[in-house]
């Protein structure tokens, strides 16, 4: 009995004491996977970043299954990793039950808004950036028809579309905005074929610049555009250089920069309410050589003279997720 | 209501397009449950095609021999079916997840490995991938009125594993009712006992089953990441194989019907990708939802013996056994 104490005494202070080791941030990643090329992956690049800049190392976990989601954040949490950042909207149930339980630990949830003292919730502004690539959008098509393809249906997505639709109505009034979701269900996230058949779809309906926010789908979207000669705009991350030259821009949501500032702050950072806009880099639209000769100066300036309104006010972009409709879109 | 409108000519291509996967995996679930073994594996046989073909036709620069990677793993899978469900009789419902499962792990595990892209594959292009291929006379014969656009639309302009899917329904036709090997495996997934009475191997006509069903999902997986994709993305078959297995249902394991259950299947998905083609035909707008749940429920209509009823083989599922 006392030798079975021993080991128990023994194996509570190793664990406590490499809980104490331990003290370094824990990133998880949503079910799209680290490398989807665009919103995970964006986040990756940031802890990348900072674990570079810094010489110091950072925990990480793929979550495979809807299930693991809390498992993962008691996990981490347990093993005295702080703070704890989250990928996705889909985390805010599991780290509304879990924060209470952990008020020392440090959490930061991306795309999503949790009410605890000890959770800082970043959120994008991608109704602004989706504007600025619907005006592109809008003055690359020759066929005055553009068109959206999201992944999942759920709020977020439609902000991205009734952004864009505002953006391209800005400039053309006249324009046709076709829109489509890939699914309903966490598989149209990573469904290429869908994506590829629905690009096809928006092309006979006169499509000729198409915006695919939709994580995995959008790899087979921007596959087609690039085979049927249309354009195509990439989402979360810089995508210009899958198809250097079909890809017209991408709407850049900086989830690099949230995390990294996250891990920079470190424990005992601001928590709250955390809106990453126009107005402070949060959202933009990507230009580099891949589609430099896709983007005239005239076109860059009107673009970059709406983001300043937009950063100052004076333009302001309806938010689809704060009262559910689109003013310009109908789903 | 104009009825016609939901006959239009791009959702057609897009019809023969999706349903060609589903037609090649229902064929492959023919083979194999006509000869008695269950295969609820299909989705991750094609979906291991699916990589090893992109993986290997990324690495060769040669769709062809991606294709045969492609085939080789399908295979693989088959046969690890084939060792527990007719080797050592185990559970084949059980031996079909367990390779949805394995599939679905592995493919991504060894991309990973091999890539570095997040389980991926890079993008194929040039001879890594399966090209459309032009019919002879479809440019000349496009003027011609309604013929014309069909041909050069709809019939020309596929991959070749989409005619190889088509040809291989009159083909599937003709090995199970026409030839000798056909009505033995027939045989054998309604009465195995009296096939090893004739003095004919059980357990090799199973096998040569469950085979050719790999051959099949390989063609399938290879289409789906290298014909109608340029790569492989994980869970790339996104549920086909189970829509395949619907689909066999609803064509009461007959071939020709096969082909118009998936091609009906296919068509439904392809409406459904057009609303607004549907909301001109009918006047309101139909959930898309309900136009992606309706294979599904078409099925159980079939299977609760609404429209006709559906006669499984009738040794199906059950691991034959010489002697007591």
């Amino acid at each position: 009995m006392t030798l079975m104490q021993k080991f128990l005494g023994a194996t509570a202070t190793l664990a406590l004491s490499a809980g104490a080791a331990l003290a370094e941030p824990a990133l998880i990643f949503d079910l799209g996977g680290k490398f989807d090329k665009s919103f995970n992956e964006a986040a990756f690049n940031g802890a990348q970043r900072w674990a570079e800049e810094t010489g110091e190392s950072f925990r990480e976990i793929e979550l495979q299954s809807e299930a693991q989601r809390e498992q993962a954040l008691r996990r981490f949490a347990e093993a005295g990793s702080n703070p704890i950042i989250m990928t996705g909207f889909a985390f805010g149930d599991a780290l509304g039950q879990v924060a209470g339980d952990y008020p020392d630990t440090d959490f930061v949830i991306i795309d999503m808004v949790v009410d605890a003292p000890n959770v800082r919730s970043v959120v994008f502004n991608e109704h602004e950036g989706s504007y600025l690539v619907g005006m592109m959008a809008a003055m690359a098509s020759e066929n005055d028809t553009v068109g959206f393809i999201g992944g999942m249906d759920i709020p977020l997505i439609r902000k991205f579309a009734c952004g864009y639709a505002q953006g391209v109505k800005a400039v053309n009034p006249d324009a046709n905005v076709v829109a489509n979701m890939t699914g309903t269900t966490p598989a149209a996230w990573n469904d290429p074929v869908k994506g590829s058949e629905l690009t096809k779809a928006q092309i006979s309906q006169g499509a000729d610049v198409v915006y695919a926010a939709a994580g995995g789908t959008g790899v087979g979207v921007l596959q087609t555009a690039a085979d049927e000669n249309i354009l195509s705009i990439g989402v979360d991350s810089n995508q210009n250089y899958l198809h250097p030259g079909k890809v017209l821009t991408s709407m850049l949501k900086r989830v690099d920069n949230a995390v990294y500032q996250a891990m920079k702050d470190g424990p005992g950072m601001e928590k709250g309410f955390n809106v990453m806009g126009l107005a402070n880099g949060g959202v933009g639209y990507a230009m580099d050589e891949n589609n430099a000769e896709l983007v005239n100066a005239e076109m860059q300036a009107m673009v970059d003279e709406a983001a300043a309104k937009i950063a100052s006010g004076e333009i302001t972009v309806h938010d689809y997720m704060s009262d559910d409709s689109c003013p310009v879109l109908s789903f | 209501m104009d009825f016609l409108a939901l006959i239009d000519l791009s959702v057609l291509d897009s019809t023969v397009r999706l349903a060609t996967p589903l037609l090649l995996a229902c064929l492959a679930g023919l083979f194999s449950e006509r000869a008695g073994i269950f295969d609820i594996g299909l989705e991750g046989k094609m979906l291991a095609a699916a990589f090893f073909s992109a993986a290997v036709a990324a690495i060769t620069g040669s769709v062809w021999l991606g294709l045969l990677a492609g085939i080789a793993a399908s295979l693989a899978l088959s046969g690890l079916h084939g060792l527990a469900s007719i080797t050592f009789r185990g559970n084949q419902l059980i031996s079909g997840v367990a390779i949805n499962f394995l599939a679905a792990g592995l493919t991504v595990l060894i991309a990973q490995d091999w890539f570095s892209q997040g389980g991926r594959t890079p993008s194929l292009f040039g001879g890594g991938r399966f090209e459309g291929i032009t019919l002879p006379f479809a440019e000349t014969l496009r003027a011609v009125p309604f013929f014309g656009p069909l041909y050069y639309e709809l019939i020309s302009g596929h991959s070749i594993l989409v005619y190889v899917a088509f040809a291989m329904v009159p083909g599937t036709w003709w090995i199970l009712f026409r030839t000798r090997f056909g009505l033995r495996l027939r045989a054998v997934g309604e009465n195995p006992a009296a096939v090893d009475t004739a003095g004919v191997s059980v357990v090799g006509l199973r096998f040569a089953a469950v085979g050719i069903c790999g051959i099949l999902c390989g063609i399938a997986g290879a289409y789906l990441a290298t014909g109608l994709q340029a790569g492989f993305v994980k869970d790339m078959t996104a549920g086909r194989g189970f829509i395949a297995l619907a689909a066999l249902i609803f064509a009461k394991w007959r071939p020709w019907h096969a082909l118009w259950a998936t091609l009906l299947f296919g068509y439904l998905q392809a409406i459904a990708l057009r609303p607004d083609i549907i909301e001109g035909a009918l006047g309101f707008q139909v959930q898309v939802q309900l136009l992606d749940a309706l294979p599904y429920i078409l099925t159980v209509v079939i299977l609760a013996g609404f429209v006709g009823k559906a006669i499984p083989p009738r040794a199906g599922g059950a691991p034959y056994v010489k002697e007591r």
